[in-house]
């Protein structure tokens, strides 16, 4: 079973977001890695891009398939996980540790639309 | 040798000799007038070995080959029909073989004439006004295509449309080739049978629509029912219709992509007209097109005049311009002509119901033990989602890999993405119902491993020269030569 961590809010294209003041760090969830397969490269936007929430800002590419990050929150990429560069099937290791890019919010409204822990569980469950 | 598993640089042995050109005839002396920038420093990394270890060597690699003549390949959406080897006698004529491309028409009028008729019949079975046979590939075919659609917009001078509509079912090379015609992309969301939603089509058909890429059966197998209201639709917004030929083999003499209201398409002949595929190859992609678009097809083309002589007919002020060199891949449209000549129109009507009537027989036999998520009649293919036991934990890859075992080809897998673990078999109308049955009853036994045995099943395939390479390495870091190889070592 896949894992899901409590505190963290989902969306429903499987990435991940841990809020912490005006900094969103995202991730996909152990879910998707988990679908996606071995993990062999992750195509990054660069720090000062703006994402928009809904939008893609990236991909990941596994062997399997190549599928878009969609960005779950608006704002300007503050930094990104240059490890996984070299070494993104860190991702298929811990998808919640490797975080794949943090942005600076600037509507934290959005974060409302995005769904809970047990509310991801369920999604992930029905899929 | 079964196990053989060397590369020949391993075989290499210093002076060792396949034969030895007689001293002093091509001796040293030829180098020595080379200028010295042309000259390379250290002689070249070449495996020394004798004709018969070179003879041994390829021999027992192409063992490893597995094809259509060796076995059975249901790969989905590749349509690997065995290639007739009538084709291959007929392509390796010297009348036809041996003639150059820029010789005069005049001495050329049988060839002409076969390409002539080639561009006629993909026309009839087709329902279009006219083909190209120009383009190399399918691919080459869809971006020809794309060609023609954007040509007939800027001809009309609507440049504001840019936008082609892809399903997010579709093949990948749709939308890769929509990019390369430069060509924005915009998605349209599939039913959960994989066809067109018309309702999430209607919105997005506005005056930016250059036009749609459809698949018709779909990516699932499934024949799009509402095609010609979504026909109607695209034209009614001034979009163009281009028809996707990879699954064109279950329509063939029985429903026509012209009279669906289809604009634009492309044939694989190394899909539906037998001609072969891959390292088999070169492909062939002709583009037809309806008798609007004539004008704008790619240049050169063969034409016939009122004597019965053929002609090659240069650019016209609307076509798109070339693009190939002289007149395409000339050896792969004889062995279509070939193919639909030997075939004959009452038999290529027989090739799309029995293409579907396998891909329903296998999909009926097996719907015990696999998970069959569209119910319903398919064309000639259709997807599994694996295992209907999802318990034992053994996956779509676990199986295609067992099956390896079993000597047979693996299908295609994880795609289309529409499902978690889609497994797209496609028997074609070529194997027999022997051969039907026997690769039901191995998958009813992979089912059965699976359940009893699930360990073994995850570690097939047992008997293949390798098993599980590290894919994510292979794809990252690939070795691709020799020298390579000695500095990883």
């Amino acid at each position: 079973m896949s894992k899901v961590i409590e505190g963290l809010l989902y969306a429903e294209s499987h990435e991940w977001v841990k809020i912490e003041g005006d900094i969103a760090t995202i991730g996909i969830s152990d879910y998707a890695q988990h679908a996606l397969g071995n993990i062999v490269y992750v195509d990054m936007p660069e720090v000062g891009d703006e994402v928009t929430a809904g939008e893609d800002f990236g991909a990941v590419e596994s062997v399997k398939a190549a599928s878009d990050l969609i960005s779950p929150v608006s704002g300007e990429v503050v930094e990104i996980n240059e490890e996984l560069e070299d070494a993104p099937e860190a991702i298929n290791a811990d998808a919640f540790a490797n975080w794949i890019i943090k942005v600076k919010i600037s509507d934290p409204s959005e974060a409302e639309n995005l769904l809970d822990a047990a509310a991801y569980a369920k999604l992930c469950e029905n899929e | 040798m079964k196990y053989y598993d060397k590369l020949i640089f391993e075989l290499s042995r210093p002076g060792r000799r396949g034969y030895e050109l007689p001293a002093g005839n091509y001796g040293t002396d030829a180098l020595a007038s080379l200028p010295g920038n042309l000259l390379r420093e250290e002689a070249p990394e070449l495996p020394e070995v004798s004709e018969l270890d070179v003879v041994r060597h390829y021999t027992n690699l192409s063992n490893k080959n597995f094809g259509v003549d060796t076995g059975f390949y249901p790969l989905g959406s590749c349509t690997m029909k065995y290639n007739p080897k009538i084709n291959e006698e007929v392509a390796a004529m010297p009348e036809f073989s041996a003639l150059h491309p820029l010789q005069g028409e005049d001495t050329a009028q049988g060839a002409l004439e076969l390409y002539y008729n080639l561009q006629r019949a993909l026309s009839n079975i087709a329902g279009l006004a006219e083909f190209t046979l120009n383009p190399y590939a399918g691919a080459h075919g869809e971006l020809t295509g794309l060609m023609v659609m954007r040509q007939y917009h800027i001809l009309r001078g609507d440049t504001k449309r840019t936008k082609v509509i892809v399903p997010d079912s579709a093949h990948g090379t749709n939308p890769a080739s929509a990019m390369v015609a430069g060509l924005e992309v915009v998605e349209v969301k599939s039913k959960p049978n994989g066809s067109i939603d018309v309702e999430d089509l209607k919105p997005l058909l506005d005056d930016t629509v250059a036009g749609i890429m459809m698949t018709n059966p779909n990516t699932l197998g499934m024949f799009e029912t509402e095609i010609v209201e979504i026909a109607k639709l695209v034209h009614d917004a001034g979009g163009l219709l281009y028809y996707d030929g990879a699954n064109l083999n279950p329509m063939l003499g029985k429903v026509r992509p012209g009279d669906m209201g289809f604009d634009i398409m492309h044939i694989n002949l190394h899909k539906t007209f037998s001609t072969p595929h891959g390292g088999g190859g070169p492909g062939s992609g002709p583009v037809g097109v309806a008798a609007h678009l004539v004008e704008l097809l790619p240049a050169p083309r063969v034409v016939k005049d009122a004597e019965g002589r053929f002609h090659i007919e240069g650019k016209n002020d609307k076509s798109l311009g070339s693009v190939s060199s002289f007149l395409g891949n000339f050896g792969v449209m004889m062995k279509a002509y070939a193919y639909i000549l030997s075939l004959g129109k009452e038999n290529l009507k027989n090739v799309g119901p029995m293409a579907t009537l396998n891909a329903n027989y296998i999909k009926e036999s097996l719907k015990d033990d696999y998970l069959l998520p569209i119910e319903g009649a398919c064309k000639h293919e259709f997807v599994f989602d694996g295992l209907r036991d999802k318990s034992t934990g053994v996956t779509t890859l676990n199986v295609a890999k067992r099956l390896l075992d079993y000597g047979f080809h693996a299908p295609t897998i994880y795609f289309p993405l529409l499902f978690h673990e889609s497994m797209m078999i496609e028997p074609t109308e070529t194997e027999s119902l022997e051969t039907l049955d026997e690769f039901i009853e191995v998958m009813h036994k992979v089912a059965k491993e699976a359940r009893e045995n699930p360990d073994m099943v995850k570690n097939a395939p047992l008997t293949t020269p390798i098993s599980h390479p590290d894919e994510t390495t292979a794809a990252k870091k690939p070795i691709l030569s020799y020298r390579q190889l000695k500095a990883e070592q």
